[in-house]
């Protein structure tokens, strides 16, 4: 990458008092760091797509973190959709393959033929907490989730990896950090952006926006915060696509 | 200038008024041509392995910034393996010159059991825990990772997979790692005291062939051990053979100047190489090109990057710390220097420590800071209190037995093993 020292150094102290900046204790706001969302790897399927006014074809790939067990609608898919309509023109088309209980690897075999009929512009593939579980060999994960957004992006779509969710209250039993520096890698590698939601949900939990770690809150926490990663994910999106405000409402 | 060499060659007479009398009176009794005083330094270190181990197994609190891993590539678990395998070969050395092969063997067969109860009480209070959150912690946005629960459906299997050593819970693998090296030491120690360097060199080959051919052990259910032995067994063995003679051959290198600036200037871009994980807007400054040769930079294996680290290290902290620094014997360091010394009990209460922290962090809803620090430092002080005690026990049970036979039987408890 190559930038001029003026930018650069602009650009440094402009993220710094991002940072610095205190974040607000207001739940609804879904307050996020700027760096957090960062990406130096752009969606030019989605880019093109939103440019041309054609309609916005989104299938998610994920696990059961990935959905809300009593009400779908309110999972963070739905919830993109929801808000990628309210910033976009054009029509948006989302779809979840939730594949539960299956290990990137398992994922990735038919990844393809999962998203084929569909003929997205965008795959957003949540992946890593099945093989954290298990202990899947993280080189082995490494293999296949860099193989799994190679034969997406091979098959026409561009490719956001979204990574595990910060659990605190079962931080001693789920070792996640192999699997999120494995998925930081592959994203490095292939150009994919990742949506760090671990790094994401822990600012939130350290900031007090909400209490992962307590027991029982129920459904109405798990809305809360999936309303904020569908919110969050849908600025991730329009900033990595690099749309013009023209495109935006 | 002191060096790493001195633990060895050091032939001062051994203080037996002295506070530590009860871990050196064993070693004045046996006849070697340098009766060697008990080496702080390794205690002390040590000690500070632990504390550190403890506090990294809190979640993520703020007493955790005073970790060596957010300044570096390489953190506790490599001064611990590292000084484990000094202070073993140190001790069972010994044994074997006097007591020949078969006694230190069977001597350090009954360290690798000690080891081995240590792990199954340790996996007993990691079951205590993950039921009771079972049964409390219900949280539908948690739902897929209280699938870690899924075991407890097959007791049967499972508890005799962690027993067979193949089905460890996160946090949980430094004992069979540390198990199966201390097997292998009678061998180590043997071949060590004939050809140390190519003893050496065959640890690195070992080391080169398990990236070469990946060598590993596999885990239940799947998977693999997260520290793998035959990466990690280069640290050991390189402790043992620092150990039996290898430091003293390595102290001109050490105690040169340009050996001090290398290592200086290679902590220094592993900090700024840490500073950009802490500061993800920093990360821009990260040459791509070094980001794709560099990461990702594995514990399991132990990436090269970790192991130099720890080089560097131990070579400033060497050269920085004199064997003959008054402060090792300072009040102040006690605590630290005590649990270093009871190196087994502690890791376990320190473990125990870790959970019940987590416990007390989660149900006062994550805590603020002033509880996570009230959290580590109560951890602290009761690893302290216990080392204190074992020491006070050690202390007054060689007094009271016969001269000869606590020569015999603490040998395990001298610093060694643990």
């Amino acid at each position: 990458m190559k930038s001029d020292p003026v930018t650069l150094l602009g650009l440094s102290l402009l993220v710094g008092l991002l940072a610095i900046a205190p974040a607000r204790a207001d739940p609804a706001s879904c307050d996020v760091p700027a760096y957090l969302l960062l990406t130096e790897s752009p969606l030019p399927k989605v880019e093109a797509a939103i440019k041309s006014g054609r309609p916005l074809d989104i299938v998610v790939v994920g696990s059961r973190s990935s959905s809300i067990a009593t009400s779908e609608a309110s999972a963070w898919p739905g919830r993109l959709q929801a808000s990628l309509k309210e910033r976009l023109k054009v029509p948006v088309n989302l779809s979840v393959e939730l594949q539960v209980k299956k290990t990137a690897e398992e994922v990735a075999t038919d990844i393809v033929k999962l998203v084929e009929g569909k003929k997205p512009a965008l795959v957003i593939w949540q992946t890593g907490t099945y093989d954290a579980m298990r202990s899947v060999d993280p080189e082995d994960f490494r293999t296949a989730v860099g193989d799994g957004a190679v034969a997406l992006q091979g098959a026409g779509a561009d490719v956001i990896l979204m990574n595990l969710q910060y659990s605190p209250r079962t931080e001693s039993m789920i070792s996640a950090s192999p699997y999120l520096d494995n998925m930081r890698v592959v994203a490095q590698e292939h150009e994919v952006p990742l949506f760090d939601r671990f790094a994401i949900m822990r600012h939130w939990s350290d900031q007090g926006d909400f209490d992962l770690f307590g027991a029982g809150h129920g459904l109405d926490l798990a809305k809360r915060v999936h309303d904020c990663i569908g919110r969050v994910l849908a600025k991730f999106v329009v900033d990595a696509a690099r749309l013009e405000p023209a495109q935006q409402n | 200038m002191t060096s790493i060499a001195d633990r060895i060659a050091g032939a001062a007479p051994a203080d037996e008024a002295d506070a530590r009398g009860a871990a050196t009176a064993d070693l004045t009794v046996i006849t070697l041509p340098a009766r060697a005083e008990r080496e702080l330094r390794l205690d002390l270190f040590r000690g500070l392995a632990l504390w550190l181990i403890f506090v990294g197994h809190l979640p993520n609190n703020i007493v955790t910034w005073f970790t060596f891993r957010n300044y570096g590539f390489s953190d506790a678990t490599e001064i611990f393996i590292f000084i484990s395998g000094y202070t073993a070969a140190f001790v069972y050395g010994r044994a074997m010159l006097e007591a020949g092969f078969v006694v230190a063997t069977a001597r350090i067969l009954r360290r690798v059991w000690q080891i081995y109860v240590a792990h199954v009480f340790l996996f007993v209070i990691f079951l205590a825990q993950i039921f009771y959150v079972a049964a409390r912690f219900d949280n539908p946005l948690y739902a897929e990772e209280m699938g870690i629960m899924d075991f407890l459906k097959q007791p049967d299997v499972t508890i005799i997979q962690a027993l067979l050593l193949r089905f460890r819970p996160a946090n949980m693998d430094v004992l069979p790692l540390y198990i199966v090296l201390m097997l292998f030491l009678p061998l180590i120690i043997w071949m060590m005291k004939r050809r140390p360097d190519v003893t050496l060199v065959l640890s690195v080959v070992l080391y080169a062939l398990s990236w070469q051919f990946d060598l590993h052990l596999s885990a239940y259910p799947n998977g693999f051990w997260v520290f793998n032995p035959f990466a990690w067994q280069l640290l050991f063995v390189f402790g043992t053979w620092c150990a039996l003679g290898g430091a003293r051959r390595m102290s001109r290198v050490l105690s040169s100047p340009v050996t001090m600036w290398i290592c200086a200037a290679y902590l220094l871009f592993a900090f700024c190489v840490t500073l950009t994980w802490h500061l993800p807007q920093l990360n821009f400054l990260m040459p791509k090109l070094i980001e794709q040769w560099m990461y990702p930079i594995t514990k399991t294996d132990m990436d090269v990057l970790r192991f130099a680290h720890f080089l560097a290290l131990a070579a400033v902290t060497v050269r920085l710390l004199p064997k003959d620094w008054p402060g090792l014997k300072s009040r102040w360091l006690r605590p630290l220097i005590l649990c270093g010394q009871h190196s087994l009990e502690i890791f376990c209460l320190g473990v125990f420590l870790a959970f019940a922290g987590h416990f007390v962090l989660a149900e006062f809803s994550g805590g603020g800071p002033v509880l996570q620090l009230v959290v580590s430092l109560a951890g602290i002080l009761i690893m302290s209190g216990m080392a204190w005690m074992l020491s006070w026990y050690k202390h007054s049970a060689d007094k009271s037995a016969p001269r000869k036979k606590s020569a015999v039987g603490n040998a395990d408890m001298a610093g060694g093993g643990s």
